[in-house]
C-alpha cells in the first residue's frame, strides 16, 4: 500500500523476511484437503500471531477480572491491560488522546455508534450525508437507518471503471447541506486507496464532518488521523491480527465531547439515582457494559506484533505481491480483474470467463486456496460493475508470491473443467 | 466444504461432466408463454437467481422453463429439473423433490431411493460440499413455490 503522509515510514530497515513472519502464525501451516493451504482471503479477516493467541490465553489464564471496578490484584492487572492496549492503538493511530479512543465491537460497530449517537442528534430534515459506491454494506445501511429516522438525505459519490472515486463528483456533492461524509479508506471489494487527505480537506470546507472507514487500511499498516485531519476513524481488530469482536471508534475529542450516549449500562455513568444520572467521562460514556477485555488485550498484542516489523518494509512486500499478482492474473485467459485504481492495497477481485465466482471459489478451496466469492457485502460495486459477483484474492504480509503462483496455476484447472 | 480437511477432495465428483455441460448450454432456458404459473428463487449467498415457468394441465406438468443467473449446480439443477418433471404428475413431481432433497441432505439416506432419481443422481457428489446443496435444491423450492402461487419469491435463507 503506497501512502505518503499518512504513513509512518520507520527508520527500521533491512530486507523483509516472510518466512520469519509465516512462522509466527501457527494456522498457515496446515493441510487443507491434502494441499498446503493458501490463505488468500486475508480481507475477510487475517490470521493471528502466536503472540495474539498467548496473550488472550494468558489474559484469561492468569488475570482474567472485570475492570475499572474491583480494587483487588486481578482486577487491577486487567484494568491496566485494558488500558495499556488503549495506549498503544492511541499510538498506532497517531491519536492525540488515549480518551479518543473508545473500544466496540468492530469497525461495524463503531460506525453504528457514530450514526446513532451523532448522526440521530444533529441531523435535521433536509440535511445530507454523503457516501461513495464503493462502501461495504456497514457504512450504507447504518446512513439509510438514521436518515429514515431523521428525515436527512443520502448522496452517494459515484466511482469509474476503475474502481476509483470520481472526485469532481464527490466535490460537487459537497454542499452546505451536507452534515456528515463516510468513506472508507480502503475498499474491501476493490482494493481501492482513497486520498481520504483531499476529501477530509474538502468535506471540512463544506462544513461537513468526516468518518472514515478503515477497517482494510490498517492491516497494511499504522495510519495518522492527526495527519489525515479525519474526525472520526472506525477499524476492526480481527482484519489486523487481533482477535474478532473488537474494535475501535476513534473520534476528535471535539466531536465526542458532543456526542450523547449510543448504550447505556454500567462502567458508562459516573452516578444513578432514579432523578438523575450522571454519565462518565470519555471515553468510558461510550463503553457501556463489561467490554470484550480479552479481545482488547488481543488487540493490543496485534499493535505490538505490527509496530516491531518494518512498516516500509511490508508495505514493499504487499506492493511486490499486488503486482505479481496483477501481472500474473493478467495472463489467464478469460479474466477480467475488477478494481484497477492507480493506488490500491494488495487486494484482487477478478470474474473469469462466465464461471460463477461460487464455482471457482470451490474449485480453488479443492486445491487448498482460500479465497472470498460473492458480493463482499458491497452489492452496488457488484452493479456498478454488471457482475453479480467476484472471486476476490486478498494478501497479506505473509503471503508469498508462491501463494499467487498457486493461484494463477489454479485458475488454468478451473478454465479447464468448464471448458 | 465437506469431507476431512486433511484428505484431498474429487472435485469430478462435484462437476461432473453432464452438470458441466448443462450448466454452459441449460435445457427450457426460456419463458414460457402460456405458463400457469411462475415462482422466483433468490440465494443470497451465491447471488443465484432463478424463475420458473409451468404450465399445469390436468395436474399434470404439461411444460416447464426458466430463466435465470447462477452458478453451474444452480444452473444445471434447474435444466435438468425440467427435463426430469415434464410429462409427470404433480404428486409424482413432489415425491422426486423429496428424493433429490434427501439424497442431498439426510446424511442416513441408504441411497434406495436414488434409482428413481434416473439421472439426476448426478448430483449425489453435491452432498460432500454442504454450503453448495442450497445451490442445487433452489430451483426445486422455486418450482414448488410455482405450483402452489405466481407471484412467490423463495430464498434459501427462509425455504418453504
Amino acid at each position: 500500500m503506497s501512502q505518503t503522509s499518512t504513513v509512518d515510514r520507520d527508520a527500521k530497515s533491512g530486507p523483509f523476511d516472510v518466512e520469519r513472519v509465516r512462522r509466527d502464525f501457527p494456522a498457515l501451516h496446515q493441510k487443507v484437503h491434502g494441499r498446503d493451504l493458501v490463505y488468500l482471503d486475508s480481507a475477510a479477516t487475517s490470521q493471528k500471531p502466536q503472540s495474539v493467541i498467548d496473550a488472550v490465553t494468558r489474559y484469561y489464564t492468569e488475570d482474567n477480572a472485570n475492570v475499572h471496578r474491583g480494587l483487588h490484584a486481578l482486577s487491577e492487572r486487567a484494568t491496566a491491560s485494558y488500558e495499556s492496549a488503549r495506549q498503544k492503538v492511541c499510538r498506532f493511530i497517531h491519536a492525540a488522546e488515549t480518551h479518543e479512543i473508545v473500544f466496540v465491537r468492530g469497525a461495524t460497530d463503531g460506525i453504528n455508534l457514530l450514526a446513532q449517537s451523532y448522526g440521530r442528534s444533529r441531523l435535521k430534515p433536509g440535511d445530507e450525508v454523503l457516501i461513495t459506491h464503493m462502501e461495504h454494506h456497514s457504512n450504507i445501511v447504518p446512513w439509510q437507518i438514521v436518515c429514515e429516522q431523521t428525515g436527512a438525505v443520502l448522496r452517494v459519490a459515484p466511482i469509474d471503471d476503475r474502481g476509483e472515486l470520481v472526485m469532481g463528483e464527490f466535490e460537487r456533492l459537497l454542499t452546505d447541506r451536507t452534515r456528515i461524509v463516510a468513506a472508507s479508506h480502503v475498499s474491501n471489494a476493490l482494493g481501492t486507496i482513497n486520498p481520504v487527505e483531499h476529501m477530509v480537506e474538502l468535506a471540512h470546507r463544506a462544513g461537513a464532518i468526516v468518518l472514515l472507514d478503515g477497517a482494510q487500511a490498517v492491516a497494511h499498516g499504522s495510519v495518522d488521523v492527526q495527519s489525515i485531519d479525519c474526525d472520526a476513524y472506525v477499524l476492526s481488530g480481527h482484519k489486523m491480527f487481533g482477535p474478532t469482536g473488537v474494535g475501535v471508534l476513534y473520534g476528535k475529542t471535539s466531536l465526542l465531547e458532543q456526542m450523547p450516549p449510543y448504550q447505556s449500562g454500567g462502567d458508562m455513568i459516573k452516578s444513578v439515582s432514579f432523578q438523575k444520572t450522571t454519565y462518565n467521562d470519555l471515553p468510558y460514556r461510550f463503553e457501556a457494559g463489561t467490554p470484550n477485555i480479552a479481545g482488547v488485550v488481543g488487540l493490543g498484542a496485534a499493535v505490538d506484533y505490527l509496530e516491531a516489523l518494518d512498516t516500509g518494509a511490508v508495505r514493499a512486500h504487499e506492493d511486490d505481491l499486488l503486482e505479481a499478482a496483477t501481472e500474473g492474473l493478467s495472463q489467464v485467459a478469460g479474466l477480467r480483474l475488477i478494481g484497477t485504481a492507480a493506488r490500491k492495497a494488495s487486494v484482487v477481485s477478478f470474474v473469469l470467463d462466465d464461471i460463477h465466482p461460487h464455482d471457482i471459489g470451490t474449485i480453488l478451496d479443492g486445491m487448498g486456496i482460500a479465497v472470498r466469492t460473492g458480493h463482499h457485502c458491497a452489492q452496488p460495486v457488484m452493479e456498478h460493475f454488471d457482475v453479480p459477483a467476484t472471486v476476490r484474492a486478498s494478501m497479506a504480509m505473509y503471503n508469498t508470491r508462491q501463494d499467487v503462483d498457486a493461484l494463477v496455476q489454479a485458475l488454468s484447472k478451473v478454465r479447464e473443467v468448464f471448458a | 466444504m465437506g469431507g476431512d480437511p486433511g484428505t484431498e477432495v474429487d472435485l469430478d465428483d462435484l462437476y461432473q461432466q453432464v452438470i458441466v455441460d448443462h450448466s454452459r448450454r441449460p435445457r427450457n432456458f426460456r419463458e414460457l408463454a402460456n405458463a400457469t404459473g411462475s415462482g422466483e428463487g433468490h440465494n443470497p449467498f451465491c447471488g443465484d437467481r432463478v424463475t420458473v415457468y409451468l404450465k399445469v394441465d390436468e395436474r399434470t406438468v404439461a411444460d416447464i422453463s426458466f430463466l435465470g443467473r447462477g452458478c453451474a449446480i444452480c444452473t444445471a439443477s434447474a435444466s435438468m429439473m425440467t427435463e426430469s418433471v415434464k410429462g409427470k404428475s404433480i404428486k409424482e413431481v413432489e415425491a422426486m423433490f423429496g428424493r433429490f432433497h434427501a439424497m442431498l441432505t439426510d446424511a442416513d439416506a441408504d441411497g434406495r431411493d436414488n434409482e428413481a432419481l434416473d439421472k439426476l443422481v448426478v448430483f449425489e457428489g453435491v452432498s460432500r460440499f454442504p454450503v453448495r446443496v442450497k445451490c442445487a435444491t433452489l430451483p426445486w423450492h422455486t418450482m414448488k413455490a410455482a405450483l402452489g402461487s405466481n407471484d412467490q419469491i423463495t430464498t434459501t435463507e427462509d425455504p418453504p
